[in-house]
């Protein structure tokens, strides 16, 4: 509002009209490449792929318009219901793990050391492309030859199907990709921490309150909307777990891990249902949006309490 | 997000084999790497021949192959002539994707009779044919030979049948081996702490079993479809193959296999390689993977024989030509080639897989004999009568390998009994039948 106003006054002052166009076509110019790029990768494929949602499709045949049965057939689909089940789960479990373990990693930092080279090394996980370190950790926990089952049989304890049970799949999964994500968040929320003035740290100490105390009534409220960030930006990207899963478990045991992603993916080129595959993403994006849309509801995202 | 990501990969499958200058340049797609060398030295003899055609071999992974075809032909650019395997080729015919080679065999007078009974027709469907057959595979028992010879296990003629497991569980029980050394049918056998498994099963083995419990429930009297290729009722719900199913989970249950949650997912090959366990069951394409393995000496026995008599999965790869190739005529006359003894019999002299043709299955058993491999049972197997079944072939396939696999492995989990799992699981098979 306050933005239109400001422009409403100055054209009325109409000082430099000729000037303001040009800075348009400029403007334009600068942002031309994003622009085509987005319409050529994400508008022209979304609409598509609208239109696919509404098209019995199989690669191969002439996409043969069928209304709604796709979406009609996505209600009554206990496969889709349950990978948005285990999706969730799997969000849960991954982003909790990763912003307790970011949380202390990054209070760690902030009040023991800041020194460059351990905030290098937590980032080297997160450097590791998802494939190689889900192929990496499939050998590590394989539940006959892995490193860690042979840990647990000469400690005599028994060996556990990490990937293979379907109790123990998921968390492995997500521990996984916490492994990977951690190092990354623990630099943002350390960066948010950075940005508490330190003369609220020093008060608080002239008052006598331990670190602690200090950690959950002066860093945490003052790091709400780096953390909601984080939980945003975390969120959406473990809700499109796949990478993880068709290394390491490929949806199982009985449907286990098989995430929504994993799924869609499934339905598309392993069935080359690819209206139904359709139907699914444009579900998913609903749902995505709608979720992301209540987190920074609730979270006041945009407001700070240091301002 | 989601729909960007699909419709980027479908598009993303270009790249077929354009002319170049001065002739035409076919391409070949193939899976396995074992077998490029053989079929690049068939190239090499056919471009000899015919200096005009040049063949390019693509050679992919299993696991990506089908993936990749389907969008290769999506954008118009598949291979001109694909290697192919049985249960797959239904869906591509049902769109349109593969050539009728019917004129051209009557037309070159191609002798069917020249392949191994039963595999020419695989690939006819409403009368018109697909493909010409290349190689056949059948099941055996590769075993550990230390541990058969410790054990003082005689692999040859077991029995088997679902109640007790025959001579074949008594085999697998000797050749448990627990951490105190321990046998498996020896009194105060740790069931818990076991070193070496008597039988690694590759129980995670889609809609058919080929590898143990299809070869198995056949020789117990089960059937898979009611008409083979291109039948439409399934019979997943027989007592036969449920009686089967619970024995295998038995086996798991007495320490003679892992528990099926905690199997390796490296496969059975790895295993058996690692020493964790005494024997499995595998296919004649493996014979490489275990005869040459550095890390364990290994030999192959027959498959026990059941309640029906002894009976092993038969199956075979054809070469197709993709129906939107541009050099159908140049297409022709390789399919033709590699469906003759002069491609043949060089894949035979390279004793990877065995060939289609009955007289290069010969030269195939002399190359391996001269390697010093004993592979010959596997030729018994195939000859012996009423010795094989070949794999159900139908439409749907892909829907049903998942259904089935899933039931299998609410069995192996121990979620649902056998029963109930695969009858559910059947009538959702043949429910995609009466669908349409």
């Amino acid at each position: 509002m306050t933005t239109a106003t400001l422009t409403k006054t100055e054209t009325a002052g109409a000082a430099l009209p000729r000037r303001r166009r040009g800075d348009g076509r400029v403007a334009l110019a600068f942002l031309a490449p994003v622009l085509i790029g987005f319409a050529a990768f994400y508008v022209y494929p979304a609409v598509r792929g609208a239109w696919y949602s509404l098209t019995d499709w199989n690669l191969l045949s002439e996409p043969g318009f069928v209304g709604l049965d796709n979406y009609a057939e996505l209600v009554g689909d206990p496969l889709f219901w349950n990978s948005l089940k285990v999706t969730a789960y799997y969000v849960v479990l991954t982003v909790g793990m990763q912003i307790v373990a970011g949380l202390g990693l990054a209070a760690l930092m902030h009040r023991l050391t800041r020194s460059l080279v351990l905030r290098s090394l937590l980032v080297v996980p997160w450097l590791v492309p998802n494939v190689t370190s889900a192929l990496l950790w499939m050998w590590l926990l394989d539940a006959n030859l892995g490193f860690f089952n042979h840990l647990l049989v000469s400690l005599g304890l028994d060996n556990q199907g990490f990937l293979t049970s379907p109790g123990l799949a998921m968390p492995s999964v997500a521990a996984i990709n916490a492994w990977g994500a951690t190092g990354y968040t623990t630099l943002l929320l350390y960066a948010g921490m950075l940005l508490v003035p330190r003369q609220i740290y020093e008060a608080a100490a002239l008052d006598g309150t331990g670190e602690v105390r200090q950690f959950f009534r002066i860093t945490l409220p003052l790091l709400r909307p780096i953390l909601a960030f984080v939980l945003v930006v975390s969120l959406i990207d473990s809700f499109q777990l796949f990478d993880a899963v068709a290394v390491t478990t490929k949806g199982g045991p009985v449907d286990a891990t098989r995430v929504v992603y994993f799924y869609i993916y499934e339905e598309a080129f392993t069935h080359f249902k690819m209206g139904y595959a359709s139907a699914l993403a444009l579900s998913l994006v609903l749902i995505l949006g709608l979720l992301t849309f209540v987190q920074m509801r609730l979270l006041r995202a945009s407001r700070s309490d240091l301002a | 997000m989601a729909v960007t990501a699909l419709l980027l990969t479908a598009a993303c499958g270009g790249g077929g084999g354009p002319a170049d200058a001065g002739g035409v340049t076919l391409t070949y797609a193939l899976w396995d790497d074992v077998q490029q060398g053989a079929y690049q030295q068939c190239a090499d003899a056919f471009h000899k021949a015919n200096p005009d055609i040049t063949i390019k071999i693509s050679q992919s992974a299993w696991d990506q192959y089908w993936q990749n075809l389907t969008t290769q032909m999506v954008s118009g650019g598949a291979p001109d002539v694909i290697t192919m395997q049985a249960s797959y080729y239904p869906q591509f015919v049902a769109n349109g994707q593969l050539l009728d080679i019917q004129p051209m065999v009557t037309a070159d007078k191609i002798d069917l009779g020249q392949y191994w009974p039963g595999l020419a027709d695989l690939w006819v469907k409403d009368g018109k044919r697909y493909g010409l057959p290349k190689d056949w595979d059948t099941i055996a028992i590769v075993y550990n030979v230390d541990m058969a010879k410790k054990a003082g296990v005689d692999m040859s003629g077991l029995t088997w049948n679902p109640a007790d497991g025959g001579t074949f569980e008594k085999a697998i029980a000797h050749l448990t081996v627990d951490a105190n050394g321990k046998r498996g049918d020896e009194p105060g056998f740790d069931k818990t702490k076991v070193a070496v498994h008597g039988i690694v099963p590759e129980l995670n083995d889609g809609s058919q079993g080929q590898n143990g419990w299809g070869d198995l429930a056949v020789s117990n009297g089960f059937t898979f479809i009611d008409k083979n290729p291109f039948g439409t009722r399934y019979f997943y719900d027989s007592p036969k193959l449920a009686e089967t199913a619970d024995w295998f989970r038995r086996l798991a249950d007495k320490g003679y296999a892992t528990p099926y949650d905690k199997t390796s997912s490296l496969g059975p090959d790895t295993m058996l390689n690692a020493g964790k366990g005494a024997l499995g069951i595998t296919g004649s394409w493996m014979i490489r993977t275990y005869l040459d393995s550095k890390s364990q000496k290994f030999a192959f026995a027959p498959l026990p024989t059941g309640p029906q008599g002894r009976k092993s999965a038969f199956n075979g790869l054809a070469d197709v030509i993709y129906a939107g190739t541009e050099h159908k005529d140049a297409a022709w006359k390789w399919v033709r080639f590699l469906g003759s003894t002069g491609c043949q019999d060089i894949v035979a002299d390279n004793a990877v897989v065995f060939p289609a043709i009955t007289s290069s299955v010969e030269r195939a058993l002399k190359a391996h004999k001269a390697a010093g491999r004993d592979v010959r049972l596997f030729v018994d197997e195939a000859e012996a009568p009423g010795g094989t079944f070949l794999l159900p072939v139908s439409d749907h396939g892909d829907e049903i390998n998942q259904i089935v696999s899933t039931a299998m492995e609410e069995v192996w989990l121990g979620q649902k009994d056998a029963r109930t799992a695969l009858t559910a699981a059947n009538q959702k098979v043949n429910a995609l039948f009466s669908g349409g």
